[in-house]
């Protein structure tokens, strides 16, 4: 049975057992592999995609529910071809990533957060964003990376000072 | 079944292989020619081992070292990318390939032959036997907090160094100049009188033909440029734009998924499988059992029992039809097991001393004990912890026509290839493995099993085959950092002033001197007893020190209330000949206001831990409110040494405080009738975004020995959070995770007695 669903503004077409969890048909189907499996039961949120804007975890969503709908993946998350969006550059700014397995997931939470609550209080972010796990536990930065895009989606410079202090040994 | 540690096993190794290497010729001091043919590149001139140099100047870092989130690779670059003077905007960094070549010699050197001052003219003869003995070891492995300790310092550096030393002789002979008036500069050989400035490029093919020194001369510290600057890490673009590829993004023509189980309770073989059910469901290729299997490497016996694997036309498939299995498995004697059981078993060993073997004995504790004001005891117990990376295990393996070729993100990837050939009874050579950035390692993946499990499914199958495991799989078959108990016993005279301390506790792995202390206690008596548990043993981030920085740093912050001393104050009298740490602490106390006052319901602990090569002080904040604990504010402090990589330093610290909050706030792997309980986010939780508190990192840049980073920071939040519950409540904890702790009622039940 066919699915025809938009993603990154592209028309598919996929021949799937539409109960095909929509994870596996935009990594295996489409080979899309940004988006990424880390638990299988919507606990971990790698998996997480846009699906007519809002924020959803792609391994317990049927490819069928997304039937005539707008799919964004991390692939598409990046307005033009060499621009970034204001959260991967202020990602990179911040250092943010350690092994990277979740950012994807991370990035499409905080993305939608920010579509919907250009200045989000800490609250808003601990709501938002408590359904993806980093298992290198950047939470920190991740906090700090969201709140240095203003409402305009202007990434403020990151300092160094934010992230660390380096001071020499005052005993040696 | 004897254990090896990875320290006896490297013993172990120098003495088995000491024939071999005594009338060893040593590798000839140019490898560069063979091995440019096997990195299979074009239009670059590998200089040396550790280096390229392409036309358009751009210098390549080959880095034996495997990323797994810790940003090592950015780290030795720099080094590198320091001694060579290199122009940091042009340097890029890869990974080596699995093959001998590249097996990590400087480890060796440093561990097998620590504290051995070598002079500069046996070094070629040292590092060449360690080659050898690496080689014939097959070591490749990213754990121990090593890589900028060992593979950095000893390798690296002498890399760079080398090769800046070949480009301004080649310089020199081209130029007619002598060479020590040849300058370099960013990746450009100067020489000032004549005017000239060439690039590295220019002479790197005459660099390759050359000999690089052992030995040559490195750069005062006071010069660096480079290394000690903040430097992004090299792999963060990709990791924001989903471009990255681990080894699950691997997709091959006509590629077939598969997932597997394997008994519940560790060892267990197939009875019987009832395989109809499974293989009804639509997709299905075939369901195959996989031998058990064991390997053993530098982290001692990896044994896999038995598997069952569905082979389906995708994941999805696959793992709904691997559900619909019926497999019986044998018995294998642990049925009754429990973790209740386990710790009656570890209280009864340490109350009998069975076989109780010793860490440290100083001093004359007995006569302490009997003189002693007063006595404090405690026991502490902390359970099985799973990995749980984010990427679940996972490869990708293609067997035909005698030879495999491999996919996979590992911390040990040459030992990985020897493991799949002797399992696929083929020669190493045959073995192709193409090692990917993980998604978290943690010391998980530097056991091979998974790995061997695909080969045997695509020899099988006889096509690319990717086995993904389930996240249940991942917890229920883990390599687990073990449940420990260790009991305490200090003698404190009327001033308060700790005479004796003596601790018992089960099981010994590994570093050594996890248990031991750092403060100056003049009776001291640290052991363990045997307590045998046949649930598998793994190395887990920081391996003991994981279990004994909680133990001991709760433990000393007893002793200090028990004084009636401040905690922190309490430790600094202890460390006064130990300015390192006392450094440390102090810095901690500094920046977090140790003696600020906070509100009622508040409470803050401090923790001291040393930990390969490093030390860390953290103090946290929390606030206790109905007995839920919210963990507010963590300031640590680490002196590593040489700060390589300040930025990376900081984000390992707070990357492992939080690793360590996990487990100390929820992490419990328990055991029922055999086998592992838990079996994904929902039971074995994790800390997240909303539970995170704000870590504040200091990095001490002390120019003392590298110290290493990715586990130094997971030993010393769980005994700094439990201090900080203790200060807020009045209520000891004793045992992990907290989140089993019925902090209400404890603190009901003071509030009723007093």
């Amino acid at each position: 049975m066919s699915t025809s669903f938009w993603v990154n503004g592209d028309q598919q077409t996929v021949d799937v057992d539409p109960s095909k969890p929509l994870l596996w048909v935009i990594r295996e189907q489409l080979a899309l592999t940004g988006t990424k499996f880390g638990c299988g039961i919507a606990q971990c949120g790698a998996c997480t995609v846009h699906i007519d804007g809002v924020a959803m975890r792609s391994c317990v969503t049927p490819v069928s529910a997304v039937a005539g709908k707008q799919v964004t993946t991390i692939e598409g998350l990046r307005p033009a071809s060499d621009e970034l969006h204001p959260l991967q550059q202020a990602w990179i700014d911040h250092q943010v990533p350690q092994c990277g397995y979740c950012q994807s997931g991370q990035l499409m939470s905080a993305s939608a957060l920010l579509a919907s609550n250009p200045n989000p209080s800490d609250s808003d972010i601990d709501v938002a964003m408590q359904g993806n796990i980093c298992r290198c536990g950047m939470y920190g930065r991740i906090r700090s990376a969201i709140k240095s895009v203003d409402s305009a989606g202007m990434v403020a410079q990151a300092d160094e000072k934010l992230f660390y202090n380096v001071g020499g040994a005052d005993h040696v | 079944m004897s254990k090896l540690t990875r320290r006896a096993f490297i013993t172990t190794g120098l003495l088995a292989g000491g024939g071999l290497v005594v009338g060893i010729a040593m590798r000839p001091g140019n490898q560069v020619k063979g091995l440019a043919a096997k990195l299979g590149d074009s239009g670059a001139d590998l200089v040396h081992t550790y280096v390229k140099i392409d036309s358009d100047n751009v210098v390549t870092a080959i880095i034996p070292h495997a990323e797994m989130g810790q940003g090592v690779q950015t780290a030795l670059g720099q080094m590198l990318a320091e001694e060579l003077d290199a122009d940091w905007d042009q340097v890029k960094m890869e990974e080596a390939p699995a093959i001998g070549e590249y097996a990590m010699y400087a480890a060796g050197r440093r561990y097998l032959l620590a504290g051995i001052d070598f002079p500069n003219l046996v070094i070629p003869t040292v590092d060449g036997m360690m080659m050898r003995v690496a080689d014939t070891l097959n070591m490749q492995i990213t754990g121990g907090s090593m890589s900028v300790r060992t593979t950095g310092f000893l390798a690296m550096r002498t890399a760079g160094a080398a090769t800046r030393q070949l480009l301004q002789q080649a310089a020199a002979d081209s130029w007619g100049v002598p060479v020590a008036e040849v300058l370099t500069e960013n990746s450009h050989l100067i020489h000032r009188a004549t005017n000239r400035r060439e690039p590295y490029a220019a002479f790197a093919a005459e660099v390759a033909e050359m000999t690089p020194s052992y030995t040559p001369t490195f750069k005062d510290p006071a010069d660096y440029k480079i290394v000690g600057t903040h430097k992004p890490r090299h792999d963060i673009p990709a990791k924001v734009d989903g471009s990255v590829k681990f080894s699950m993004d691997v997709q091959l023509p006509n590629m077939v998924y598969a997932t597997v189980v394997r008994s519940p309770v560790t060892g267990g073989s197939v009875v019987e499988i009832d395989d109809q059910a499974a293989r009804a469901i639509a997709g299905v290729v075939d369901v195959i059992v996989i031998p058990a299997t064991t390997v053993n490497n530098m982290l001692g016996d990896t044994v896999s029992g038995e598997s069952v694997a569905v082979v389906a036309d995708s994941y999805w498939s696959a793992n709904k039809a691997i559900k619909e299995l019926k497999i019986q498995w044998s018995e294998v004697g642990f049925e009754a097991v429990s973790s209740d059981g386990i710790f009656a078993q570890f209280e009864r060993d340490i109350s009998a001393g069975t076989d109780r073997q010793t860490d440290r004995v100083q001093g004359e504790p007995s006569p302490a004990f009997s003189g002693a004001a007063r006595i404090v005891d405690a026991d502490y117990h902390v359970p099985f912890l799973a990995h749980t990376c984010m990427e679940p295990l996972n490869a990708t393996a293609d067997v035909r026509d005698g030879r495999c070729e491999v996919w996979i993100g590992c911390q040990n990837p040459l030992g990985f290839r020897r493991d799949i050939a002797i399992s696929l009874g083929m020669d190493a050579e045959n073995v192709t493995l193409h090692n990917h950035s993980m998604g978290g390692g943690f010391g998980r993946k530097a056991r091979p099993d998974w790995a061997l499990q695909v080969a045997h499914l695509s020899k099988v199958v006889g096509r690319p085959v990717q086995l993904i495991w389930s996240r249940e799989e991942d917890v229920r078959q883990d390599f687990y950092r073990p449940a420990v108990q260790s009991r305490f016993r200090a003698a404190l005279d009327e001033q308060g002033n700790v005479l004796a301390w003596e601790n018992t506790y089960t099981n010994k792995n590994e570093p050594i001197e996890a248990p031991l202390i750092p403060y100056a206690i003049p009776a001291q008596d640290i052991g363990y007893v045997s307590s045998p548990v046949y649930v598998p043993f793994g190395a887990w981030r920081s391996v003991d020190h994981s279990q004994h920085g909680f133990f001991t740093e709760s433990f000393i912050d007893e002793l200090a209330n028990a004084a009636g001393k401040d905690s922190f104050e309490f430790r600094a009298e202890l460390l006064k000949d130990n300015p390192r740490h006392l450094a440390v602490l102090n810095k901690a106390a500094e920046e977090a206001q140790w003696n600020r006052p906070l509100p009622a319901g508040r409470g803050r602990g401090i923790s001291l831990q040393e930990a390969f090569g490093s030390i860390v002080a953290q103090v946290v904040e929390v606030s206790v409110v109905n007995g839920d604990v919210s963990v507010d504010r963590v300031v640590a402090v680490i002196d590593a040494g040489i700060a390589v990589a300040p930025d990376g330093i900081a984000a390992q610290l707070e990357s492992g405080i939080i690793y360590g909050l996990t487990a100390a706030l929820h992490g419990e792997i328990t055991i029922e009738k055999g086998a592992v309980v838990q079996g994904n986010f929902d039971d074995y939780k994790a800390v997240r975004m909303n539970e995170a508190p704000n870590i504040e990192t200091h990095v001490i840049n002390s120019g003392h020995d590298i110290g290493g980073a990715g586990e130094p920071g997971t030993p010393g939040i769980a005994p700094a959070l439990v201090n900080a519950v203790f200060n807020a409540t009045g209520t000891r904890v004793r045992q992990l995770p907290l989140s089993r702790f019925d902090l209400n009622y404890q603190v009901e039940e003071t509030g009723a007695v007093g």
